[in-house]
């Protein structure tokens, strides 16, 4: 995947920042979407601080994946979690495999409405790539750059420390932007359990029959994602000139 | 002074290294020389605890190796392999410094050995500190490897087919390297390869290994002419066992007073390199010449055969 170039960049954090403060400078371009006078733009509250919601609640989920998900990651390749593989495995899995609306309809009953049931929903879809690229970072250092590590006197905490886990920090980077994409587009259906976040716009529109509303909601999480994923992959980059050689 | 005392490692049913024990002696280079799966780099690597043997033991001046936590063993053991295992998210001067690191040395202490070691290796450190593995060629990829090794200064240095991925040429003058570094840092050197020239042109002491056992460990003319099994003689092939034999002495170990006619051949020159020289210059002797370029002495042809044969 190429980088996105500056100016495209520049477009979607104008777009996006553009859109959050000053909505109504879009008002004559979704209006035609509405047939009968219904508001073209959003106004049943504040874009910014659904912007901000939304954000935090990604962010907090996908730091929480994150360090569980390395943390698992790291254990079932030392030699005492070797056996623990399969079956974290397959927890990860049913993390991913089990729709998060149905994660949102058992947690409800458990911590009642509001963001935590999203929190609990986007970390436990949010695991399975981490840990997925954790492990095949981790496995995928040379084997005489271990043995290397271990000839020159390291003890097997210092080798993760210094020479493993920098190895795998490109690959565990990418999990985690997978990870924060995903839930930037999944968190929009925890404004069905009254999470604050950009699905309250979509939902919204649906109830109303308004389309404008829809495709609003939708443009400023595609824009959100597409920028975060940008911004990772910035951070990405840091590690690039280092792991080019294998 | 390494002792190894009947050292035995198992893995389940097959023997990899079968009582095996050797004395080396300390500032000498040994050469553990076999065929793949001779159990040669398994016992290389049962010196530094790479692999825990099942049976024996390993003493190092007279220490028993198990005495401490293997990791702080490993720090007083150089260690270089085939593959050099570079650190590649590092710099040089970086990979350079890990095992003085490990051992706390403070930052200036650290930067002034890495600069030595790189002047020693020919590697300019304005130049090449910074850089990162992947933008060295073989060579220097090599020569950063035993440097990493020789960091710390350890008494011992281990290399596991340390010249195994370069080219014959690089692979001469990395040879000629660790002879000098030998010299200059009085190390014990042990090597492990497959190549008899490469013992023989290394080793003061060469260790012939077949499956698992220890079946000769001698100095090389001995190889040659008193070789303890067939395996050896095998190993070091029948054709030209007298130019091998040349090819251990140096002209200035039997040079005579006098002089020859004709171009000089420096004290360093092997005998079979001197033969070949005078073989086809139509010459029966040469002068002898030291480092310097002083004639030490003159070195005449029937000498020479008289070397070559087993009676001598």
């Amino acid at each position: 995947m190429k980088p996105i170039s500056l100016g495209v960049r520049l477009l979607v954090l104008g777009l996006l920042v553009a859109f959050l403060v000053a909505p109504q400078m879009f008002a004559p371009l979704f209006a035609p979407l509405n047939d009968y006078g219904a508001p073209a733009i959003y106004d049943q509250g504040n874009l910014l601080s659904l912007a901000i919601s939304h954000l935090l609640t990604v962010i907090a989920a996908a730091a929480a994946s994150t360090v569980i998900a390395v943390a698992l990651g790291i254990f079932v390749t030392r030699p005492a979690g070797a056996q623990f593989l399969p079956l974290s495995r397959t927890l990860v899995n049913v993390g991913q495999t089990f729709p998060p609306v149905a994660v949102l309809a058992v947690a409800v009953p458990l911590v009642g409405f509001g963001q935590a049931p999203t929190l609990i929903a986007l970390f436990a879809y949010g695991l399975l790539p981490i840990f997925e690229n954790t492990i095949a970072g981790l496995e995928g250092a040379p084997r005489t750059v271990l043995e290397a590590a271990d000839g020159m006197g390291m003890s097997p905490a210092q080798r993760l420390r210094e020479v493993e886990l920098p190895l795998a920090m490109p690959l565990i980077l990418e999990g985690v932007r997978l990870s924060l994409v995903i839930n930037v587009g999944t968190a929009t259906i925890g404004s069905t359990v009254a999470a604050k976040g950009f699905g309250e716009v979509i939902i919204a529109g649906l109830l109303s029959n308004n389309n404008a509303f829809v495709l609003q909601g939708g443009l400023v999480t595609g824009l959100m994602a597409i920028a975060l994923y940008d911004g990772m992959r910035l951070l990405e980059q840091r590690y690039v000139p280092a792991t080019r050689a294998a | 002074m390494i002792t190894i005392e009947r050292i035995c490692k198992r893995y389940d049913l097959t023997t990899v290294v079968d009582d095996v024990s050797m004395l080396i002696e300390p500032r000498t280079i040994t050469v553990i020389v076999g065929t793949s799966g001779s159990g040669k780099s398994t016992l290389l690597r049962m010196i530094n605890r790479l692999v825990e043997p099942t049976s024996g033991r390993v003493l190092i001046d007279g220490k028993d190796t198990r005495k401490e936590p293997a990791h702080l063993l490993r720090r007083r053991i150089g260690y270089a392999i085939q593959g050099l295992g570079l650190f590649p998210h590092r710099t040089v001067a970086d990979n350079i410094a890990t095992v003085p690191r490990l051992l706390g040395w403070d930052d200036a202490r650290v930067r002034a050995r890495v600069n030595e070691l790189l002047e020693v290796f020919q590697l300019d450190p304005a130049a090449y500190a910074a850089k990162f593995p992947h933008e060295l060629s073989g060579g220097q990829q090599q020569r950063v490897g035993v440097a990493r090794a020789l960091a710390a200064g350890p008494n011992v240095l281990l290399m596991d087919e340390p010249f195994g991925a370069l080219d014959p040429i690089i692979r001469s003058k990395a040879q000629d390297d660790l002879l000098d570094i030998q010299r200059r840092f009085g190390t014990t050197v042990i090597v492990v390869t497959h190549d008899m020239d490469e013992a023989f042109r290394l080793g003061d002491r060469v260790a012939v290994m077949s499956q698992g056992r220890l079946l000769q460990h001698d100095r090389p003319e001995a190889l040659i002419t008193k070789p303890a099994d067939p395996f050896v003689s095998q190993l070091i092939g029948s054709g030209d066992k007298s130019l091998k034999l040349l090819s251990l002495t140096t002209a200035g170990e039997i040079a005579e007073p006098g002089s020859a006619d004709g171009p000089a051949v420096t004290s360093s020159t092997s005998l079979r390199d001197v033969l070949a020289e005078l073989v086809w210059r139509g010459a029966s002797a040469a002068t002898v010449v030291g480092p310097d370029g002083v004639a030490i002495g003159h070195i005449k042809l029937a000498s020479i055969l008289a070397h070559g044969r087993q009676a001598s």
